[in-house]
């Protein structure tokens, strides 16, 4: 147990270290530099300058040892256009509300994902079964701005105490939260289903309804816990596809989470600050792929038995 | 009574026909046509083929179909409801809404489909090598699969279109193809591999080995035929997969080159509209992906539950 965490933080390791130096060539091989893509022509030693400040007068593989290093302190340097702030002050800004909307999302979807998995499996082929599959097929189907922009035309411009965008409160935050829910809820549901139905026909659940134990036992302790175990599995990728959707919900609801601030430097060629929300993105998923791995051995029961018999 | 009258001789044997033992009645059904009849029986499957179809026909037909050029601008028609000339509308350039939205939904589909096979050559090469290799060489191309897998997809295609795209004008299609195939194809590979490690320990395996086939020769003719099914099925749905995420980046900015459409951009066109009362516009290229990625979807369980029985319910 303790062999396989510590080779999952070492891949983890290798992970991060691989990010961070596929983002820097990626943004050291744009041509031309930084500074000259707008159209107004930059005097020599103001260039010259600015050059040294961002480091960029010195030989590429200093530059890159230089980054490494200041990531491990945690310092992703400052903003090439935005005036006098550290890519860290901007992270420290927007992910604070890219999380919180990120964590509500996530929770929805675990909520009546697998809720809406397990009840459509218990009344196979019947009615319940076809409404949550279809729920679940429109949520795949159906991209999250496509959800969000009609959730601001059709809720927001008509219910009044749902505003169509901004931030603070939490009704700004329930709009946006559900349209970030779907997609992932629709997978849960999905797979909760099929591995419900898996479930459902093991001889362990024979075993208990012929014991006596009530339908509602037999299903909440039997079935439901052994089938939830393939969507933990796949929650950690769901997490990281999540973010995907965030740029784009808080583009539509005019959220200042960190995915605005990416999309922004995307569209100004905030080269400092593309490199350094792209590996702090990749550093907080990949270390929660990791926690959701960990977590998922020590839930399964079949993992803990084997450990036990060792 | 009379016994006598039945004597021996007056029974014959039956000769066993050889013929009529040996003969099948019914028409021998190949593998693919076994699948395609199951398949047939999947209403929503079906349901996901016919609006692919249709789709794919208006996809190459549709720009031609409207009597406007996708390019042309008329500043006297801007932001026009659909209607009896444009059946789709105008944009606030003036251009014809229809012809847009069906080449948009070509690009679209082209990328999704390109970026699909690339996955898939990329997939069946390194899954095969993999699988065929030593334990020693498997161990480190799933280590390397493992890392790549675990660089979230999404950050990566933002990045490469970054790179590769000049501010303001749009990625080509190409990086943009390139991008999210440069991460997109280890669920392909893992996907081979595993086929490639079950069906090499089969006896028609053994025995192609056993004449002195090479490994690449029974990789390619029997491994690869023996797991043509879950492949598909991949394929199928790595198709919506790449057209989503082509949506999503055309939606910050970063879709086709203009003036080219995709319904990526078109979605983020309409958004930009949509604060001044005009909602057809995001609406026309949402329900095309919409229904694109559904019909890629369920099209895809639909395979998987064709190709094998037991899944069914």
């Amino acid at each position: 147990m303790a062999k396989y965490i510590l080779k999952r933080i070492a891949l983890a390791i290798v992970t991060i270290w691989a990010v961070i130096t596929i983002t820097f060539v990626l943004m050291h091989s744009v041509p031309g530099n930084p500074f000259a893509t707008e159209n107004r022509k930059i005097p020599e030693n103001i260039m010259e300058n600015l050059m040294k400040k961002y480091g960029l007068d010195k030989p590429k593989s200093e530059q890159y040892i230089m980054y490494l290093k200041n990531i491990a302190r945690f310092d992703f340097g400052e903003s090439m256009k935005q005036d006098s702030e550290t890519v860290n002050q901007i992270i420290a800004r927007g992910f604070p509300v890219s999380a919180r909307l990120g964590v509500q999302a996530i929770i929805i979807a675990l909520i009546f994902g697998p809720a809406l998995g397990a009840i459509a499996a218990l009344y196979q082929n019947k009615a319940p079964d076809y409404i949550s599959m279809i729920i679940s097929i429109i949520g795949v189907s159906v991209p999250s701005f496509v959800l969000g922009s009609f959730f601001v035309q059709f809720i927001a411009s008509k219910v009044d105490w749902i505003p169509i965008s901004g931030w603070g409160e939490f009704r700004h935050t329930i709009l946006p939260s559900i349209a970030l829910a779907l997609m992932p809820l629709a997978q849960f549901a999905r797979l909760m289903r099929s591995s419900m139905l898996e479930v459902l026909g093991q001889d362990y659940i024979k075993t208990a309804k012929s014991k006596g134990i009530s339908r509602f036992a037999v299903i909440m302790k039997h079935a439901i816990r052994n089938a939830i175990l393939p969507v933990v599995s796949i929650l950690g990728t769901t997490i990281s596809n999540l973010v995907a959707g965030s740029f784009v919900i808080e583009k539509i609801f005019g959220i200042p989470g960190l995915g605005q601030f990416f999309t922004t430097s995307v569209f100004n060629r905030d080269y400092t600050l593309i490199m350094g929300v792209t590996v702090f993105y990749a550093m907080v998923l990949i270390a929660m792929m990791l926690l959701v791995d960990v977590a998922y051995t020590l839930i399964d029961p079949r993992i803990r038995l084997t450990k036990e018999g060792h | 009574m009379d016994h006598t009258a039945y004597t021996k001789d007056m029974f014959e044997k039956v000769k066993r026909d050889e013929y009529h033992a040996d003969r099948i009645t019914r028409p021998t059904i190949s593998y693919w046509a076994d699948v395609w009849r199951r398949l047939k029986m999947n209403k929503l499957a079906m349901t996901g083929l016919v609006i692919l179809i249709i789709i794919f026909i208006m996809s190459i037909l549709g720009p031609y179909i409207s009597k406007f050029d996708y390019r042309e601008q008329d500043w006297d028609k801007i932001n026009l409801r659909p209607n009896k000339e444009y059946w789709f509308g105008t944009d606030e350039l003036g251009r014809d809404l229809f012809s847009r939205a069906w080449l948009g939904t070509r690009y679209s589909l082209l990328i999704g489909v390109a970026a699909a096979l690339i996955d898939f050559g990329i997939g069946i090469l390194y899954g095969g090598i993999a699988g065929m290799a030593s334990p020693r060489l498997d161990a480190i191309m799933m280590r390397i699969a493992e890392v790549v897998y675990s660089i979230p997809y999404m950050l990566v295609v933002v990045l490469i279109s970054v790179v590769f795209s000049d501010a303001g004008s749009g990625t080509s299609m190409f990086v943009l193809i390139l991008a999210m195939t440069i991460t997109g194809w280890v669920p392909m590979a893992n996907l081979v591999r595993g086929q490639v490690l079950a069906l090499k320990e089969y006896e028609y395996s053994l025995a192609s080995e056993s004449l002195g086939a090479s490994k690449g020769w029974i990789l390619r003719k029997h491994i690869i035929p023996n797991s043509f099914g879950p492949i598909l099925v991949n394929v199928t749905l790595t198709v919506p997969r790449a057209i989503f995420a082509e949506a999503t980046l055309g939606f910050m900015g970063l879709g086709l080159q203009v003036p080219k459409p995709s319904l990526g951009t078109l979605a983020n066109d309409g958004l930009a509209v949509m604060p001044i009362g005009i909602f057809y516009q995001i609406l026309i290229p949402s329900i095309l992906i919409s229904f694109i990625m559904f019909s890629f979807n369920v099209l895809g369980d639909g395979l998987r539950d064709a190709l094998d029985p037991r899944l069914r319910q």
